[in-house]
C-alpha cells in the first residue's frame, strides 16, 4: 500500500542550520497495516510523514501509495490519497468554517470542485450520523464554528474528516500529543475503532511507548533519520516498554533516551 | 456653517458609499477571506475607470465597458496572483509591483494623458452624480448602484456557498487543512485575487461616470478606504449581521458612514487636503482596536490572578 524506496532529505543544505532529516528511510506497508512510529526528538518521525504527505520533496528515493509514484507530486494532489491528523488540533480544521462546511470539504477531497452548492441535505443527514458515533454531541452543533471546539473534539473532527473518504494511508503525526491524558486516550480509541471499521494502512507518530506498543500490528523505531528497529506483530505482542527501550539502546548504540519517550 | 449645504451634500455621500462600497466588497474577499492584504486595488480601480472611460467615449455600449472593465480588472488580479504563488514574491510585494505597473498601463490606456471626460450629456451612462438629488427618477445613481450591490452581494453568497467557493474560503481560513484535504491554495488565491480585483475595477468604472471623468491617480489611497469600509461594517454592524451576505452588507453600509463621516468634517471645516491624513488615521485606529483589546484582556485577567 505504501513504498518508501530509501528516501533522504538535508533541510537547508550548505548553511549553518543544515539538517540532515532523512538518512536512508526505506519502509513498505501492506494493505491493512496500522504501525507506529516511535523515536527520540529529531529522529525523523514527523519529517517521514510529512515526506509522504508532500508537504516538502525528497532529495533522494521514491515514495509509491496503492502503486502510483507520488514522489514529484504536491501536496494537494497526493491528498486525494491521503487521510492526515496533525499534532496541532488547530492545523486539521478551518476555525472559522462551521463543523458541517469543514465535514463537506473533507467528503470532497481528491474530488473535482465544482460550482455546484458546497453541501447538500442528503450529505447533512450523513455527516449526522457520523458525527454521532464520535458520542461528543458534535450532530447537535454541525451549524457551529470550529473555532469553539475544544482541541479533543477538533482531534475526533478531523479524525473523522480524514476517513470520510475513506484514504489509501492514514497518516497520524502525534495527533494526541497536545491532549489531556483523558481526552488523548479517547481519541486514540476512537483512532482504533475508524482504522479496524475501514481496515485503513495507517501509520501512528507517537512519543508514548506504551501506547505504540498497545495500537498496531507493526512498530518501527527511528534514530537520527533511519528505521533502526522494524518489529512484527509476534514480537510486539510480548514485548514490554522496558524490553522495547533495551532494544533501542542496543540498535541505536546509545544510552541516551529522551525523558518524553518513556511518559505514560 | 450652513446646514441645508450638509444636507444637500449627503445623497452624493451615499452615492459615493454605495460605488466605493462595491469596491470594498472586493477589498473584503482579498482581506477578510483569503486573507491577503492586497493593494493592486489602487491601480485596478484606475484601470476598471479608464477601461470603461475610453470604450464610452469611443462608442460602445456601456453595459459592454462595464462588462471588459470587470474583465480587465480580472487580469491585474491575475498578474498580482502570478508575482505572488508563480515567483514566490510575499503578497503585499506583489500588489504593490502591480499598482505601480498599472500607473503606466492606465496611462497607455487613456492615450497617454492623465484625465478623460466623459460626459454625460454626450454619453449614455449607468450612473451619473447630476441625478443624484432627483429621488424620483429611476436613473439616480443611488438606486442604480444599490441594485448593482444587492446583486453583486447574492453572487458572492452564491459563489462561496458553492463547492468551489467554499475550497477558496477554507485556502484563506487555514492553508494546511486545505492542502490536505486536496485543494490547490494556489490557485485558489489567484481566483480569489482576479475576482476581487474584477470586482474592483468594476467599482471604478461605475465610479469614472459618476464623477464624469477618469483619473490615472483616481485610486491614490482606495486600499485605505476599502479596508476602513470593512473595519467601520464589522465594528457598527457585527454583531447584528453574522451570515457571510451579512458581513458584506455591513462592508457597504460601512462605505456609506465612512463618506457620510468624511461629508460632516468637511462641512465642519476640515481642509480637503488633510482628508487621506485623517482617514490613515482612523484605520489605523481601528486596526489597533483588536491588539489593544487583547492587551487589556490579558493584563486584567493578569491582575485578578496576581
Amino acid at each position: 500500500m505504501l513504498k518508501i524506496n530509501h528516501i533522504a532529505k538535508t533541510f537547508n543544505p550548505g548553511t549553518i542550520t543544515e539538517k540532515k532529516a532523512l538518512v536512508d528511510v526505506d519502509l513498505h506497508l501492506m494493505p491493512g497495516d496500522f504501525v507506529t512510529v516511535i523515536g527520540g526528538n529529531g529522529a525523523g518521525k514527523s519529517t517521514t510523514l510529512n515526506a509522504v504527505a508532500g508537504t516538502f520533496l525528497v532529495d533522494k528515493g521514491t515514495i509509491e501509495v496503492d502503486g502510483v509514484d507520488v514522489t514529484r507530486l504536491p501536496e494537494y494532489k497526493r491528498a486525494k490519497y491521503l487521510g492526515r491528523v496533525f499534532q496541532d488540533p488547530m492545523t486539521g480544521t478551518a476555525a472559522s468554517m462551521t463543523i458541517e462546511e469543514n465535514l463537506a470539504l473533507a467528503y470532497r477531497r481528491g474530488k473535482l470542485r465544482t460550482l455546484r452548492w458546497g453541501i447538500s441535505n442528503k450529505e447533512r443527514e450523513a455527516f449526522r450520523q457520523a458525527l454521532s458515533t464520535l458520542e461528543l454531541g458534535l450532530e447537535d452543533r454541525m451549524t457551529s464554528r470550529v473555532g469553539l471546539l475544544s482541541g479533543g473534539q477538533r482531534q475526533a473532527l478531523t479524525l473523522l474528516m480524514a476517513t470520510l473518504q475513506k484514504p489509501k494511508l492514514l497518516l497520524l503525526d502525534e495527533h494526541t500529543a497536545a491532549l489531556d491524558p483523558k481526552t488523548a486516550q479517547k481519541v486514540l480509541h476512537l483512532t482504533r475503532k475508524l482504522i479496524t471499521e475501514d481496515n485503513l494502512t495507517a501509520m501512528m507518530v507517537t512519543h508514548n511507548m506504551k501506547d505504540a506498543l498497545q495500537y498496531g500490528n507493526r512498530t518501527i523505531m527511528m534514530h537520527e533519520g533511519k528505521i533502526i528497529l522494524d518489529i512484527n506483530r509476534e514480537t510486539k505482542a510480548q514485548l514490554k516498554v522496558d524490553d522495547l527501550l533495551r532494544m533501542f539502546e542496543k540498535a541505536s548504540g546509545s544510552g541516551i533516551v529522551n525523558d518524553r519517550m518513556l511518559l505514560g | 456653517m450652513n446646514f441645508t449645504s450638509l444636507l444637500n451634500s449627503l445623497p452624493g455621500a451615499v452615492a459615493q458609499g454605495l460605488i466605493w462600497g462595491i469596491m470594498a466588497i472586493g477589498v473584503y474577499i482579498t482581506y477578510r477571506i483569503l486573507d491577503v492584504a492586497d493593494l493592486t486595488v489602487d491601480g485596478s480601480i484606475a484601470t476598471g475607470g479608464a477601461v470603461a472611460g475610453m470604450l464610452i467615449i469611443s462608442g460602445c455600449n456601456v453595459w459592454v465597458a462595464l462588462l471588459v472593465a470587470f474583465l480587465v480588472g480580472m487580469l491585474t488580479g491575475f498578474v498580482t496572483g502570478m508575482f505572488h504563488t508563480a515567483m514566490g514574491i510575499p503578497a503585499i510585494l506583489a500588489g504593490i509591483l502591480t499598482q505601480l505597473a498599472l500607473y503606466s498601463v492606465n496611462l497607455r490606456i487613456m492615450d497617454n494623458k492623465a484625465n478623460t471626460a466623459i460626459s454625460a450629456n454626450k454619453y449614455h451612462l449607468v450612473v451619473s452624480l447630476r441625478n443624484v438629488r432627483a429621488f424620483t427618477e429611476l436613473s439616480n445613481p443611488i438606486y442604480i448602484v444599490l441594485i448593482f450591490t444587492v446583486v453583486i452581494i447574492a453572487l458572492m453568497y452564491l459563489f462561496f456557498g458553492t463547492e468551489f467557493g467554499c475550497s477558496l474560503r477554507a485556502a484563506g481560513a487555514n492553508p494546511n487543512m486545505a492542502r490536505a484535504q486536496g485543494i490547490n491554495t494556489n490557485m485558489a488565491k489567484v481566483v480569489g485575487l482576479m475576482l476581487s480585483n474584477g470586482i474592483v475595477a468594476l467599482s471604478g468604472a461605475l465610479l469614472a461616470q459618476y464623477q464624469g471623468f477618469a483619473d490615472v491617480s483616481m485610486g491614490r489611497g482606495a486600499i485605505v478606504i476599502g479596508l476602513a469600509a470593512v473595519i467601520i461594517g464589522e465594528v457598527v454592524f457585527g454583531r447584528f449581521l453574522r451570515s457571510f451576505a451579512g458581513k458584506l452588507v455591513a462592508v457597504s453600509l460601512g462605505a456609506i458612514i465612512y463618506y457620510l463621516v468624511i461629508q460632516v468634517v468637511l462641512w465642519l471645516g476640515l481642509n480637503t487636503n488633510d482628508l487621506k491624513m485623517l482617514t490613515a488615521l482612523v484605520v489605523a485606529l481601528f486596526l489597533a482596536v483588536p491588539f489593544w483589546k487583547e492587551k487589556l484582556t490579558t493584563f486584567l485577567s493578569a491582575r485578578k490572578e496576581g
